[in-house]
């Protein structure tokens, strides 16, 4: 026992769980003694429990659109606000092409001749999104995705249906991602789908796929990056793909490479 | 540690428990996060790196709010198919419902209730309550001191009147 006296600010950091254990007990030895001390802080105790029993559910409800990416009449959407700040930073930090770096002069990347200078705004629009959406549903520990990997087949074939087109998620498991699950989200004209990835230390992957590219040429791989988020986006017929993640350039664009492979060589 | 993007983001469904609480109302509740987003996305490059994001964007928050009361303006909402229909309280049962701890929070001095709310649902500690609201340690302890007993008199007072509920 410490001997020093017991002061209210000790009796809520008791109620609060911030006292040090050695301090701890000289408060219960005090409330033993003084049952109206004990009382109120019993009371303080209920508070906490009451508010946390009261308001926690508001943790797990979904995010309205306004604060998570759909629009409502309401307010518009804060990233939406957000994005008209932002396209001037993304195309200055687009900076034309990406360049080969020799990690991934191997690859087979579909490069598009030489010259043209992007910033397409409809292109960049596609790199903009899928970063939005990745740092939007990317964090989510507890629905990261509205299908699961376990059921593949219906995400497929629901992702395949509401796109009409014919969308797989490509497989990554060679290159230490494996499919976590995918999900639906608004587009500019129509739904778009998203691909979720991880690799064995958590760190995770997102592709983007568009089927709204109809305005748009092909291109060859290109690159973004949007804050932390790095992405390799291209335009294949009227697909839009964009492969957003918080890993470096070169690792991302060997996924890149893969996923366009597959994509390619698809029966 | 994550970056600061991703952890704005995962603050999300914090600040809005946390503005439910303190105003209340959904609506304006999910109005103080989005603003509160917004700056701190905006002012992302002030946040200091390695630092606790939380509690620098519950700061920012409290500061909408005060800004936000400070404003004598009647706060106008247009009106759609999707506006909830504002409960109606019967004036007969409104003293029963002061059981409610919304309705007894709602009550509390504005500057103690955040503090209460910051520390008992928010779990801060004290310092950086003091941080986050940008006042001095001995005034927090003052305020949840205050408020604590304040919360605890209504929510007494109300029980005693609950037998009254089940009398029909």
């Amino acid at each position: 026992m410490s001997g020093l006296p017991v002061t209210e600010a000790d009796l809520h950091a008791y109620v609060d769980g911030l006292l040090l254990p050695t301090r701890r007990v000289d408060i219960e030895d005090y409330l033993a003694t003084h049952p109206e001390e004990f009382q109120r802080v019993n009371a303080f105790r209920a508070q906490n429990d009451a508010l946390h029993a009261y308001f926690d559910s508001v943790l797990y409800e979904p995010l309205p659109g306004r604060l998570s990416g759909a629009d409502t009449p309401h307010r518009s959407p804060w990233w939406l606000r957000i994005a008209a700040g932002m396209v001037i930073a993304l195309v200055s930090g687009l900076g034309g092409w990406f360049a080969h770096s020799p990690k991934t002069t191997d690859t087979q990347v579909a490069q598009s001749a030489t010259t043209e200078l992007l910033p397409a705004v409809h292109q960049s629009t596609l790199a903009h999104e899928a970063a939005i959406a990745h740092v939007v549903y990317s964090p989510d520990s507890s629905h990261p995705v509205e299908i699961g990997a376990d059921q593949e087949e219906q995400l497929v074939s629901w992702i395949t249906k509401r796109l009409g087109s014919d969308v797989h998620p490509p497989k990554l498991a060679k290159l230490g991602y494996e499919l976590i699950g995918g999900r639906l989200l608004p587009g500019q004209r129509g739904p778009v789908a998203q691909f979720m990835y991880h690799d064995a230390t958590g760190q995770r992957l997102t592709l983007y796929v568009s089927t709204e590219q109809t305005q748009n040429k092909d291109t060859g791989f290109r690159f973004a990056q949007e804050g932390p988020v790095n992405v390799f986006y291209w335009i294949d017929g009227k697909f839009g793909y964009a492969l957003s993640a918080g890993t470096d350039k070169a690792e991302l664009a060997r996924i890149a490479s893969a996923v366009y492979e597959q994509l390619e060589h698809r029966p | 540690m994550p970056d600061g993007p991703t952890q704005l983001l995962s603050c999300i469904p914090r600040l809005r428990r946390y503005a439910r609480a303190l105003m209340g109302s959904r609506m304006e509740a999910d109005d103080l996060v989005q603003d509160t987003i917004e700056r701190g996305w905006r002012r992302m490059a002030t946040w200091r790196r390695g630092s606790d994001m939380r509690v620098w964007l519950f700061g920012i928050m409290h500061n909408l709010h005060v800004d936000h009361l400070r404003k004598p303006v009647l706060s106008i909402e247009p009106l759609d198919e999707n506006t909830p229909v504002p409960p109606v309280n019967p004036t007969q049962t409104a003293r029963l419902e002061i059981r409610d701890l919304e309705t007894a929070l709602q009550q509390l001095p504005g500057e103690q209730r955040s503090v209460l709310l910051l520390v008992a649902l928010e779990e801060m500690t004290y310092d950086e309550v003091a941080a986050a609201l940008d006042i001095p340690l001995g005034t927090v302890m003052s305020r949840l001191s205050r408020g604590r007993e304040k919360l605890r008199a209504l929510m007494e007072g109300s029980t005693m009147a609950s037998p009254l509920k089940v009398v029909k």
